[in-house]
């Protein structure tokens, strides 16, 4: 049972949260992230999202230590996208990294397609498809005022000007608009291979279908003319 | 009850010198026991390289030239002066780099951003490129600090799980490319660094004048502390030397403030989807304090998300009368600007978003006439659909 009189999603059986929980800790990382609290609060302190949400890298590793599985489901689908990623945490005394806890999660909610992580990355779904079908993950023509109208005029300025100020940058590899710089097809062809290998497209089909979609029929079309059937790639994961 | 003779040791004088074995262990050891088993091949780093002191007092090697360069997808996307200044200082020091379109990001922005991926797609990502490197014949020197930080993380993985490295092998094995790891994981601002006398006996601008504050990248020496660069001369060894070391270097000032090991506020998925957290914490945590404890000229760092928080999150938050205003730049940038490099044709700081006209003025830059000179090249590449400026024509 949950510590907590106000826990939600106690509809959910515990059987499965139990599940969930177990594959965070089965996780290879797993062992070299927790080591017990202290509760000194010094991971709250470095931690920018603490100041700005409802959110505590504490909480995480007193709730993984204490083997809390209902509030760590509540945490699973809630603050867990709250976290900025730069793991100010580690500076526990006990040498913990929440962090790192909070990065398996977030890979178990994408792994079981939970409405939470489809619904925290919603608007991120095109930034994964550049990512995946080109290997840089921004580009110069995502510049655009309309996404970006909180970073003022310049923004209007490079969209207005892209291509002549992309050529005017003296590094070749750089003139490109579409991506960040002029990615050969034999990297695009060869990442295609490793997201099919290590079963990352799959992931995408649990957390997105239509952007599932969409690259696999890139990928497929790539790895066809250069003579390879994208079905011949299985997930060596799974041996 | 004694009675104190003598007031403590004041700060400036207090000596922390380092003592017993490091709490880490040298991840080289057994990296170079990979080999011995046939595992996994080392790639050295190449001569001339120079060795510095880090966190825990193991010398790393930085190579000095014949490096491969991994570009930053936020770099190059976005703030292109950045990449491009790493490069130009190379070529100002005749040295050998190259710079492939064989390669990939880390694709940890989105890793970290997202989780849509996993350690072994992860690793085979960060072991693809380094055979690639290795193949081109050059050693991996690392533009972004994200990557840094994972490739280090990707490091630690493949180090202690067996399973994990037969999983990239088979990997490998598809892709008919070798299981490469280098033997220094190097960010470009540890060259920068062990080149920031060359650079200061190059500078031609007089930067006695220029207070500078530097955010240090959280992905650098937050997460595997162990590789980051630290100099007892530089805060007592207590804070990383990078991008502080050069700014000395280079006779400026580097002016303290409170929140100097706090993060910028990119969050990797906030700076894309949710940026009110962003913009907040890069203004209010870092911006605003700057400004009021070390009202600096310019604020420096050496990460790809980093400029683009601090810098990009100032706008709006002008709207609210905040306290806001300092320029952002990278340590690259900076050291290119001193030597003489061209404020738009090779630092590209139009892509910036905080005006740098008082910064340059002060620097005793002709931003007029440095705008001019650029807009006379695009205005070529306007007529001429197909061409391009070239390194000749940044330097004319």
């Amino acid at each position: 049972m949950s510590i907590y009189k106000d826990a939600k999603y106690m509809d959910v059986p515990y059987e499965e949260k139990q599940k969930l929980f177990q594959e965070v800790k089965d996780d290879m990382r797993w062992d070299t992230t927790l080591y017990g609290c202290y509760e000194c609060g010094i991971c709250v302190a470095a931690c920018p999202s603490a100041r700005f949400y409802d959110f505590s890298p504490r909480v995480f590793a007193q709730i993984m230590a204490r083997e809390d599985v209902d509030t760590f489901y509540e945490l699973l689908n809630d603050s867990v996208w709250d976290c900025s990623q730069c793991f100010s945490c580690t500076r526990c005394p006990r040498q913990n990294n929440p962090g790192t806890i909070i990065t398996i999660m977030r890979e178990v909610a994408v792994n079981h397609g939970l409405s939470s992580a489809k619904k925290a990355l919603q608007a991120y779904s095109r930034i994964i498809y550049k990512i995946m079908s080109t290997g840089t993950q921004v580009a110069p023509d995502m510049l655009q005022p309309d996404f970006f109208p909180d970073w003022g005029p310049d923004v209007k300025a490079v969209s207005e000007n892209l291509d002549v100020w992309r050529r005017a940058i003296p590094p070749e590899t750089m003139h490109t608009t579409e991506l960040a710089w002029d990615v050969s097809e034999k990297t695009r062809l060869e990442l295609y291979m490793i997201w099919k290998l290590t079963g990352n497209l799959e992931m995408i089909e649990k957390i997105d279908e239509g952007i599932f979609m969409i690259l696999e029929e890139v990928m497929e079309e790539l790895l066809d003319e250069h003579g390879y059937d994208i079905d011949d790639f299985e997930n060596v994961l799974e041996d | 009850m004694s009675v104190a003779t003598a007031s403590p040791p004041k700060a400036s004088t207090r000596e922390f010198i380092r003592k017993g074995q490091p709490p880490t262990e040298d991840y080289r050891e057994l990296l170079f026991d990979l080999e011995a088993k046939g595992e996994l091949e080392v790639q050295r780093v190449p001569e001339p390289f120079v060795e510095v002191e880090t966190k825990y007092g193991r010398k790393k090697k930085i190579p000095l030239e014949f490096t491969w360069h991994h570009k930053s997808c936020g770099q190059c996307g976005h703030i292109p002066g950045y990449s491009t200044a790493i490069f130009w200082l190379n070529r100002q020091f005749n040295k050998d780099y190259h710079d492939p379109k064989d390669q990939s990001s880390c694709t940890a922005w989105n890793y970290y951003a997202s989780s849509t991926s996993n350690s072994a797609a992860q690793a085979a990502v960060a072991i693809r490129n380094f055979a690639q490197a290795k193949l081109d014949g050059y050693f991996p020197l690392i533009h972004c600090g994200t990557s840094y930080g994972h490739y280090k993380e990707v490091r630690e993985e493949i180090l202690h799980h067996q399973k994990l490295r037969d999983q990239v092998r088979k990997v490998m094995d598809r892709l008919k490319m070798p299981f490469v790891f280098p033997e220094e994981i190097v960010h470009y601002s540890e060259w920068v660094h062990v080149m920031a006398d060359d650079i200061a006996k190059k500078q031609v601008l007089d930067f006695s004048n220029i207070r500078t504050t530097v955010h240090p990248a959280c992905h650098y020496h937050k997460l595997v502390v162990e590789d980051a660069i630290y100099d007892r001369d530089l805060y007592d060894g207590q804070r990383t030397a990078i991008v502080s070391g050069l700014v000395k270097a280079l006779g400026a000032e580097v002016a303290d403030y409170s929140t100097w090991h706090d993060c910028c506020g990119f969050g990797f998925r906030h700076i894309l989807v949710s940026r009110d957290f962003s913009r907040s914490f890069a203004t209010i945590r870092k911006i605003e304090r700057m400004k009021e404890e070390a009202n600096p000229d310019v604020t420096l760092t050496h990460d790809t998300g980093c400029v683009t928080t601090l810098d990009k999150s100032q706008f709006s938050t002008q709207a609210h009368g905040r306290n806001v205003g300092i320029p952002v730049m990278s340590d690259a940038q900076f050291a290119a600007l001193a030597m003489g490099a061209h404020p738009y044709k090779v630092c590209q700081l139009h892509w910036h978003g905080v005006d740098m006209k008082p910064l340059m003025e002060k620097m005793g830059i002709d931003h007029e006439k440095a705008w001019a000179e650029f807009e006379e090249v695009a205005g070529r590449l306007k007529e001429n659909g197909t061409e391009f400026m070239t390194w000749e024509d940044a330097d004319a």
